[in-house]
C-alpha cells in the first residue's frame, strides 16, 4: 500500500519536471493558461464580492470588518420572501425540469423519433434565454398571444382578463421559462450519456423479464447515466436559483428574487447600498451550495429507493403512461418555445394588432426600419464580443486537447487511473457554471475599476470566456478525444510534420464538431446578460443588455424587434455550422453525418 | 419435478427487409423440454427471428406469421408480457446491481416477504454453484460464472420457452460443455422449450433435438415426429 503511494508521488514528481521541460513547447503551457483564463476573475471576483459583505471595501472608505450588511439585508423589507421566492421557482424548476427530461428519454430514446427530437430541441439550447423570456411573456400576458387564441369565442373576454401572469408572486412564469430551456438542454445531455452504454441490449433484457419500456428505463438505464449528467444537473440547479435576466423580465418585482434583489442594489446610485448586495450575493452563494448538498442528499434517497423498488421486482404497469404524460409535456414545451418566438416575429411587423385579434390587421416594415439606427451598434458589439470570445476561447480549448493528446503515453495514464486527471478537470470546468454570476461579477467589477479596464471591450470579452470557455470545452471535448489517433499516426509515418497533420488531417475531420462546439460557444457569448452588464459597466450594450432593459416598459413592438434578432444571431450562426460541413463534405460520406 | 410446459409454435413465420424475405416461412412446434436448433451463416437473420418471437425486433424488418406458445398468440404483444426469456452472446448482467439484486429483479414480485425472495435467490445461486455470491459485483465474476448467473436470472422471471441467442460462442471451448449441459439441464428439468440460433454444429449436437439451416431459399420446416 505506501510502497503504491510512494510509485505514485514518484510518477506525479516525475510528470511534473518533465511537464516543466516539456513547456518548452508553447503546448505545455496551454492548461495553465485556460484555467487561469477563466479561473482568475472567479477566485478574484468572489474575493471582490465576499470583503464588501464583512463591511470592508477601502475604495469606498470601508476599512473595518463588520455585520452591518447583514443586518440592513435581513432587515430590508421583503427579505424573506424574496428568498423563499428564490428556493421554491429554483428547486422547482430543477425538479421539473429533470423529471421532464428523464421522462422523455425513456419513453422515446429507443423510437427513431429520439434523434429528430434532439435536432429539433437544440436550436431552442442555442436561443438567448432573455430572448426566449420576452417571447414567453407575449404569450402568457392576459392580453397574449395565448389569451388572444381563444377569446373572445371559448372566453367571452371582450377585454384582456384582469389577472396578473407575468410577475404573479408565486413565480411560475419564472418555472415555465426555465422549463422551456433546461428540458431540451437535460434531454441532450441524457441522450449523449447514453452512448457511453449498451442500453439497447439491458434495456431488451429488462423487457423480457417483464418490465415495461419506461419502468425498465429508470430502474436499468438511469442509475448507471446519472453521474454522467449530474454535474449538468447542478449546474441547471444553480442557474435557476440565481438567474437574473429571466427573473427581471418573467419574475415578480416586488420582492425579486434574491439574484435580482443583489443587482438592483449593486446598481443604486447611492453607493452605501453595495454592503447588502455583497451580503445577498454572499447569500446567494451560500444558499446554491446549500441546494447542491441537499441535492446530493436527494440523489441518495432516490438511488436507495430505485434499488428497494428493484429488489421487490414490482413491474409497474403506470409507467409508460407516465412517460407518454412528459413526452406530451415537454412537446408542450417545445411548442410555447416556437410560439415564443413567432409572437415575437408577428409582433416585429405588427402596425396595428388590436385585443382579441388572433393575428396583426396591419403589417409593416416600419418598427425594423425606425429601430434599425439604434440597433446597428449593439448588434455590432454581440457579433464582435461573440466572435472574439469564441475565437479565443476555440484556440484556448484546442491547445489544451492537443497538449493533453501529446501527454498522452504518460507514467500516470499507463499506471494509474487515466480518467482521475479529467475528472479533476471537469469540476473546474463547471466552477462558473455552479456559481452564481451575482456572486463574483460584482468583484470582478470592482476589480476591473482598480485596473482602469471597466467598461473597456476587452474586459468584457474576458468575462465572456469565463463562461464560453467551459461551455466550448464541454462540446468539443469528447470528440477530440475520440478521434482515431491512427490516422495521426499514418500522416505522421507519411512524413507530414505534426503541424501539417493537424491542418490538413485532424481539423478537416473533425470540422463538423468544432463548428458546432464554436455555435454553442457563441450562443453562450450572445446570451450573457450580467457579465456584460457588470464587467461593461453598463456603457457597453449588446442586444441582450438593451433588450432586457427595454423589456420592462417598451412598446412590444420595439422589444420585438431587439428581442427578435438578438436570438437570430445565434441561430443563424447554429445553422451555418451545421449547413458548412454538409456541403463541404457533400461528396464524402464518411463524414457528411 | 418437471412442470408441464405449453409448446412454442412458429406457424410461417418470415422476417423481411424493404420486401425482401430472409428466409422461406418457418413452420415450427418445439414441445416443452425440447430444443430446436436454428443454424445458418451471420446475416441470415437468426438472431432476428428471436428478436422477433421476443417482441424486440426492430422495426426496419418486416414479420409475417404467428408465434404462439401455448394457446397464448404473442403477435403484437409487448416483450414484457410475453414471458418468454432470452439469453444474449453477452451475459448482460446489470453492472449496477449486485448479483442478488439481479436475480431479484427478475424475480416476480408476488414472492414475498423479503425473507422468502432471499430465499429463493440463494437457492438459484447454489443451484448455479454461486452460494453466498449474492453481495458479490457482477464485475468480479468470471465469465463462466457470468453466464449461469444471466441463465438464472432468465429463470427466475419464470418464464414460459427460452431462447438462446449464441449464448455459448463467447466462452472458450472448456467453459463451454459445461455451460451448454448447465442451460439444457435446466431447461429440461422445467419442461421449457428451448429454441436455440447457433452457427457451431457443436451446439445443435449438445441440445440434441432437430436443426433447421436458415438462409436456404427452399422452404423449411420441421414438426416433431
Amino acid at each position: 500500500m505506501t510502497d503504491r503511494l510512494a510509485d505514485r508521488l514518484a510518477d506525479r514528481l516525475r510528470d511534473g519536471l518533465s511537464a516543466r521541460f516539456r513547456a518548452a513547447s508553447p503546448l505545455g503551457w496551454a492548461p495553465a493558461i485556460t484555467l487561469a483564463a477563466f479561473l482568475l476573475p472567479i477566485v478574484a471576483g468572489l474575493a471582490g464580492t465576499l470583503l464588501p459583505a464583512m463591511g470592508w471595501l477601502p475604495a469606498l472608505g470601508a476599512n473595518s470588518f463588520n455585520l452591518t450588511a447583514w443586518r440592513t439585508l435581513v432587515q430590508a423589507p421583503g427579505f424573506a420572501s424574496a428568498w423563499q421566492l428564490t428556493l421554491s421557482t429554483g428547486l422547482l424548476a430543477t425538479l421539473l425540469s429533470l423529471l421532464l427530461a428523464l421522462g422523455v428519454v425513456a419513453g422515446l430514446h429507443q423510437r427513431p423519433a429520439a434523434r429528430r427530437l434532439g435536432e429539433w430541441m437544440a436550436p431552442v439550447l442555442a436561443m438567448p434565454h432573455s430572448a426566449l423570456a420576452i417571447g414567453f411573456a407575449f404569450l402568457i400576458l392576459p392580453s397574449g398571444w395565448l389569451a388572444r387564441a381563444v377569446s373572445p369565442t371559448l372566453t367571452g373576454w371582450a377585454l384582456p382578463p384582469d389577472v396578473s401572469t407575468v410577475g404573479h408572486p408565486s413565480g411560475w412564469p419564472l418555472v415555465a421559462a426555465l422549463l422551456l430551456k433546461e428540458v431540451p438542454y437535460l434531454v441532450l445531455m441524457t441522450l449523449g450519456a447514453l452512448n457511453q452504454i449498451n442500453a439497447g441490449a439491458q434495456l431488451a433484457v429488462a423487457r423480457s423479464l417483464g418490465y415495461g419500456p419506461a419502468q425498465a428505463w429508470f430502474l436499468v438505464v438511469l442509475p448507471q447515466v446519472y453521474r454522467q449528467i449530474r454535474l449538468p444537473v447542478c449546474a441547471v440547479l444553480a442557474f435557476s436559483l440565481s438567474v437574473v435576466d429571466v427573473a427581471l423580465i418573467l419574475g415578480p418585482g416586488n420582492p425579486p428574487t434574491l439574484a435580482v434583489l443583489a443587482v438592483r442594489w449593486f446598481a443604486d446610485p447611492d453607493t452605501r447600498w453595495v454592503f447588502p448586495a455583497a451580503a445577498a450575493a454572499t447569500l446567494l452563494l451560500l444558499t446554491v451550495m446549500g441546494c447542491l448538498l441537499a441535492w446530493r442528499g436527494l440523489e441518495v434517497l432516490a438511488r436507495q429507493w430505485l434499488l428497494q423498488r428493484t429488489r421487490q421486482g414490482v413491474r409497474n404497469a403506470h409507467s409508460a403512461a407516465a412517460a407518454r404524460l412528459a413526452t406530451a409535456l415537454a412537446a408542450g414545451l417545445l411548442g410555447a418555445a416556437a410560439a415564443s418566438m413567432l409572437a415575437l416575429a408577428l409582433w416585429s411587423l405588427a402596425l396595428q394588432w388590436r385585443w382579441p385579434a388572433f393575428l396583426p390587421s396591419a403589417w409593416t416594415w416600419d418598427n425594423w426600419l425606425r429601430q434599425a439606427g439604434s440597433l446597428v451598434q449593439p448588434a455590432a458589439t454581440t457579433l464582435a464580443l461573440g466572435a472574439v470570445s469564441t475565437l479565443l476561447a476555440l484556440l484556448l480549448v484546442l491547445a489544451c486537447l492537443e497538449n493533453e493528446v501529446q501527454r498522452r503515453p504518460s507514467a500516470r495514464a499507463a499506471r494509474g487511473d487515466p480518467a482521475a486527471g479529467r475528472r479533476h478537470a471537469l469540476w473546474l470546468l463547471y466552477v462558473p457554471l455552479l456559481l452564481p454570476q451575482v456572486a463574483f461579477l460584482f468583484g470582478l467589477q470592482v476589480l476591473l475599476v482598480r485596473i482602469g479596464a471597466d467598461g473597456h471591450f476587452w474586459a468584457v470579452v474576458w468575462a465572456h470566456l469565463v463562461f464560453v470557455l467551459p461551455y466550448l470545452f464541454l462540446s468539443l471535448a469528447d470528440p477530440w478525444r475520440a478521434f482515431d489517433a491512427r490516422y495521426t499516426r499514418t500522416a505522421l509515418s507519411l512524413g507530414a510534420s505534426r503541424w501539417r497533420v493537424f491542418w490538413r488531417v485532424k481539423l478537416p475531420i473533425l470540422l463538423r464538431p468544432v463548428l458546432l462546439s464554436c455555435a454553442v460557444a457563441f450562443a453562450v457569448s450572445v446570451g450573457l446578460y450580467l457579465p456584460t452588464l457588470f464587467a461593461g459597466a453598463g456603457r457597453v450594450a449588446t442586444l441582450t443588455t438593451e433588450a432586457v432593459t427595454l423589456s420592462s416598459g417598451a412598446d412590444r413592438r420595439v422589444i420585438a424587434t431587439w428581442a427578435l434578432l438578438q436570438a437570430a444571431f445565434p441561430l443563424l450562426v447554429y445553422a451555418l455550422a451545421a449547413a458548412l460541413p454538409r456541403w463541404l463534405y457533400r461528396h464524402r460520406q464518411g463524414l457528411a453525418h | 419435478m418437471a412442470k408441464m410446459h405449453p409448446d412454442l409454435q412458429l406457424d410461417g413465420v418470415q422476417l423481411s427487409v424493404g420486401g425482401r424475405a430472409l428466409f422461406a416461412p418457418l413452420q415450427a412446434r418445439v414441445a416443452g423440454g425440447q430444443c430446436l436448433t436454428v443454424m445458418g451463416p451471420s446475416g441470415c437473420g437468426k438472431s432476428s427471428l428471436l428478436a422477433c418471437i421476443a417482441g424486440t425486433l426492430d422495426p426496419v424488418f418486416e414479420a409475417q406469421g404467428s408465434v404462439r406458445v401455448g394457446g397464448t398468440v404473442l403477435d403484437g404483444l409487448p416483450p414484457e408480457r410475453r414471458r418468454v426469456g432470452i439469453l444474449f452472446q453477452d451475459d448482460l448482467l446489470f453492472p449496477h446491481l449486485s448479483v442478488g439484486d439481479n436475480l431479484a429483479f427478475a424475480l416476480p414480485a408476488a414472492v414475498r416477504p423479503a425473507a422468502l425472495r432471499r430465499q429463493q435467490i440463494d437457492a438459484a445461486l447454489a443451484a448455479a454453484g454461486l452460494a453466498g455470491f449474492a453481495s458479490r459485483d457482477p464485475a468480479t465474476l468470471s465469465g463462466g460464472q457470468r453466464a449461469r448467473v444471466a441463465l438464472m436470472r432468465t429463470l427466475l422471471a419464470e418464464p414460459l420457452a427460452l431462447l438462446l441467442d449464441e449464448p455459448f460462442s463467447k466462452l472458450d471451448t472448456a467453459l463451454r460443455a459445461d455451460f451448454r449441459r448447465f442451460v439444457f439441464e435446466h431447461a429440461r428439468s422445467r419442461g421449457l422449450p428451448v429454441l436455440l440460433v447457433s452457427h457451431d454444429p457443436a451446439d445443435a449436437a449438445a441440445a440434441g433435438g432437430a436443426v433447421i439451416e436458415l438462409g436456404d431459399v427452399a422452404p423449411a420446416s420441421w414438426t416433431p415426429v
